[in-house]
C-alpha cells in the first residue's frame, strides 16, 4: 500500500486522539505522541528505497483529484521532519514536566508535524496552503505555550506576520489558478510550459514576488524575519528546535524551490524566470549578513540561536538561488547542479545542528534555569554530554573542518565562485568567519571558562534529554564524513527532482 | 445576582430550545439545502454562548460540562478522519460507501450527512469552549499592567 496519506492521517489522528483520550487519562500525550512519531520516523526513512511516489486521493485522477507527490525531495523533507520530530519528543518527556496543560502541548505537536508532512507531500497548490496553514497555526499557539507576557506577544507578533505572509500565499495562488486554470502543481507547470512556452505573463510574474515574499517570511529570509529573534527564543526548547530545525525550512524554503522549480519552471522556461533567482539571492546575501551581525551582540542564548537561524538560511538560499540563476540564464548544469546540491546539503546539516544546539539551550535551562551567557560559565566540568554534543554543534555550524557544515558550506562557495559570482563568494566567505566569531563567543562564555555561580549547582540531564543530544551529534560528524551514503541516498534525488523539472510533471500526470 | 436581568433570563430559556433544533435541522439538511455542518454547528454553539451570557459560566456549563465538551471537540475531529481514511482505504473517497445520493431524500448523498454531522459536533463544542475561555481568562486591567511593570 502507497504510505503517502499516513504521512498526515497518523499525526492528525495522534493530534486528536491525545486530548480526547487526555480527559481520562492523563498520560495519553506522553504515550501516544512518541510512538506515533516513531512509526513517522522508521516509515521516512524507508521512503528512501523508492523516493517517487504519487498517490491520487480516492483514485481520481489530477488535475481533477487532488494527488500527494512523494519525489527526492520530499523524502529529504520528510525524513527531517520525522526523525527531528520522534527526537524532540523524547527530549519533551522530561523537559516539558514543569509545564502544565501537557496533553494539548502533544495534541500541537502533533498538528504541526501534520501541517509540515502535508506541505511537503502535497501535489496542489491549494492543499500545500491548507496544510501550511495547519502547521503555522499550531506554531504560533506553540509559541505562546509558556503563557507568559514575553511568550505571548512573541506568539501574538508571530501570528499577525504570518497572516500576512498567508494572505500574499493566498493572492498569489489565486492569480495562478486565474491565470492557468488549474491549482495541481504539475498541470500548472504543464499549463505554464505549455501555453506560455515558459514565458512569464505578468500576472505570473506578480504571483511569484507573492510566493517569493510569502514563503520567504515563513523561511525567515530578511527584510520578513522580524517574528524569529522573538519567536523561536520564547518557545519551549524542543518547539524551537523543531521551529528553527524544521519549519522554517519545510513551509519556507522547501515551497520556494517547489513552486520556482516545478512549478515555474525555471531552466526549463525563457530567461525572465531569472528575476526570482535574483531575488532569492539578494535576500540570501541580506540573511547572511544582517543575521551574523546581529548574532554576535546577543547575551540571550537561544536569542543568539534564532539570528544565526537567520543567517544559515542565508546560505541554504545562496546555494539555491545561484543555482536557480545558473539554470535560468543557460549556464553549465553541472555548476546549477552543485550549487543546488550544496544548498540542500547545507539545509540538510543545518536540520541536525541547530535543533541539536536548541534542544542544548532547553538542557542548560532546565539544569541551571538560565539561558543568559553571562551567568553561564564552565559546563564543561559540571554537564559534560551537554556541553560535549553542543560543542560538536557550534564546531560544525561554525564550518570547522571534519564536520558537516564546512563540507556544505564549501560546496556552495565552491559553486558560487564556479557561476562567476566572485563577489557574492566572498561576503559569504568572511560571514563564515562571522559565524565562527560568534560561536567562539558560546564556547568561550558557556562552555569554558571558569565555573559560574548558578552552574556549580548544576547536574547532568537526565538520560531521555541528553540521548536525542547524542544522536544529533553522531549526525553533526556522521553527515560530513559518510557524505557519500548521505548524499546519493537522499540529496542527489533531491537535486535531481529540483534540476529536472519536467520530470516531475511526468511523473504526476503519467 | 449572576448573569443578566429575569427578562433576558427567561428569553433565553424560552429561545434557546429553538435555535438548538434550527441548528440541528441545518446540520442534518446541509446536503440538500444550504447549510451544513459548520453553519449548523455555529447555530447550536450560539444557544450555549446565549445561556452563557444570560445565566452566567456555572449555569452554562450545568448545560455542557467542560468535559462533554473537550469529547466532543476531539471526538468529532476523529470521526471525521475516521470516515476520510475509510475512504482512502476502501478507495471511495468522495464516492459513498453508504449508498448513492438520491434526489429529496433525507438519507442519502453517502457520506455527506455523516460528515456534515461530525463537524458539526466539532465546531459547536469548540466555539463553545473559545467563549468560554474568553470568559474565564479577564482581561487584566491596564492598571495592573503598569504596575507590574513598574515593580
Amino acid at each position: 500500500m502507497n504510505p503517502l496519506p499516513l504521512y498526515v492521517a497518523i499525526p492528525l489522528g495522534a493530534a486528536f486522539l491525545i486530548p480526547l483520550l487526555g480527559v481520562w487519562w492523563k498520560k495519553s500525550g506522553e504515550t501516544l505522541a512518541p510512538l506515533s512519531m516513531l512509526i513517522l520516523a522508521v516509515m521516512s526513512m524507508l521512503q528512501v528505497s523508492r523516493p517517487a511516489a504519487v498517490y491520487y486521493m480516492g483514485g481520481w485522477v489530477p488535475p481533477v483529484g487532488i494527488a500527494l507527490v512523494s519525489d527526492g525531495l520530499s523524502t529529504l523533507l520528510l525524513i527531517a521532519i520525522n526523525v527531528i520530530g520522534f527526537l524532540c519528543i523524547l527530549f519533551s518527556l522530561k523537559y516539558m514536566q514543569t509545564y502544565t496543560g501537557l496533553t494539548k502541548y502533544y495534541a500541537l505537536f502533533m498538528l504541526m508535524v501534520a501541517g509540515m508532512n502535508g506541505v511537503v507531500v502535497s501535489g496542489d497548490l491549494f492543499n500545500l496552503y491548507v496544510f501550511l496553514e495547519v502547521a503555522s497555526i499550531a506554531s504560533y499557539a506553540l509559541v505562546a505555550f509558556g503563557v507568559g507576557a514575553e511568550e505571548l506577544e512573541a506568539g501574538f507578533k508571530y501570528l499577525i506576520l504570518g497572516s500576512v505572509a498567508s494572505v500574499m500565499l493566498l493572492f498569489g495562488i489565486g492569480t495562478v489558478y486565474a491565470v492557468t486554470g488549474s491549482l495541481n502543481m504539475a498541470d500548472v507547470a504543464r499549463e505554464i510550459a505549455m501555453r506560455f512556452g515558459g514565458e512569464m505573463n505578468p500576472a505570473l510574474l506578480l504571483a511569484g514576488a507573492f510566493f517569493l515574499m510569502g514563503f520567504g517570511l515563513k523561511a525567515a529570509l530578511v527584510p520578513f524575519h522580524a517574528w524569529l529573534p522573538d519567536a523561536h527564543p520564547s518557545a519551549p526548547a524542543p518547539i524551537s528546535a523543531m521551529l528553527s530545525g524544521v519549519v522554517i525550512k519545510s513551509l519556507g524554503i522547501y515551497a520556494i524551490c517547489r513552486v520556482f522549480f516545478n512549478v515555474y519552471g525555471i531552466g526549463t522556461g525563457a530567461g525572465e524566470a531569472v528575476i526570482f533567482a535574483n531575488g532569492m539571492i539578494a535576500f540570501a546575501l541580506l540573511s547572511i549578513i544582517v543575521g551574523g551581525l546581529l548574532a554576535i551582540g546577543q547575551w540571550d542564548y537561544k536569542r543568539l540561536l534564532a539570528y544565526s537561524s537567520i543567517g544559515q538560511v542565508g546560505y541554504v538560499m545562496l546555494g539555491i538561488g545561484v543555482g536557480a540563476r545558473v539554470l535560468a540564464t543557460g549556464g553549465q548544469l553541472s555548476i546549477a547542479g552543485l550549487a543546488i546540491l550544496g544548498g540542500l546539503f547545507h539545509m540538510f546539516n543545518h536540520v541536525a545542528f541547530k535543533s541539536l544546539l536548541f534542544l542544548s539551550s532547553g538542557a542548560i535551562q532546565y539544569a541551571t534555569g538560565t539561558r543568559d551567557m553571562k551567568q553561564l560559565g564552565g559546563l564543561r566540568e559540571k554537564m559534560p554530554v551537554t556541553a560535549f554534543t553542543t560543542n560538536m554543534a557550534a564546531l560544525s555550524i561554525a564550518g570547522v573542518p571534519p564536520f558537516s557544515g564546512f563540507w556544505s558550506k564549501l560546496v556552495i562557495l565552491v559553486a558560487t565562485i564556479k557561476a562567476g559570482h566572485t563577489a557574492i563568494a566572498i561576503v559569504a566567505i568572511v560571514f563564515a568567519f562571522v559565524t565562527l566569531v560568534y560561536y567562539i563567543k558560546v564556547q568561550r562564555e558557556i562552555l569554558f571558562g571558569s565555573v559560574s555561580k548558578l552552574v556549580e549547582k548544576a547536574k547532568e540531564v537526565p538520560a531521555l534529554m541528553y540521548v536525542p543530544l547524542i544522536l544529533l551529534a553522531i549526525a553533526c560528524v556522521g553527515f560530513g564524513l559518510l557524505y557519500p551514503m548521505v548524499g546519493v541516498y537522499i540529496l542527489e534525488p533531491a537535486r535531481d527532482a529540483l534540476m529536472n523539472g519536467a520530470e516531475y510533471i511526468q511523473l504526476v500526470l503519467g | 445576582m449572576k448573569g443578566m436581568t429575569v427578562i433576558v433570563k427567561t428569553i433565553t430559556d424560552f429561545v434557546v430550545g429553538f435555535i438548538v433544533v434550527f441548528g440541528a435541522y441545518i446540520v442534518l439538511y446541509g446536503h440538500l439545502t444550504p447549510g451544513g455542518g459548520f453553519a449548523g454547528g455555529v447555530i447550536i454553539a450560539c444557544a450555549f454562548i446565549l445561556t452563557m451570557l444570560a445565566h452566567g459560566k456555572d449555569v452554562a456549563f450545568s448545560k455542557l460540562p467542560e468535559k462533554v465538551a473537550h469529547v466532543a471537540d476531539s471526538g468529532g475531529a476523529l470521526v471525521f478522519l475516521l470516515i476520510g481514511w475509510f475512504g482512502v482505504t476502501v478507495g471511495f473517497f468522495f464516492m459513498n460507501t453508504f449508498g448513492r445520493g438520491e434526489v429529496f431524500r433525507l438519507l442519502s448523498s453517502g457520506m455527506i450527512l455523516p460528515l456534515n454531522i461530525a463537524i458539526a459536533f466539532k465546531v459547536a463544542s469548540s466555539l463553545f469552549l473559545v467563549f468560554s475561555a474568553l470568559a474565564i481568562f479577564r482581561r487584566r486591567s491596564f492598571r495592573a499592567m503598569i504596575e507590574d511593570e513598574l515593580a
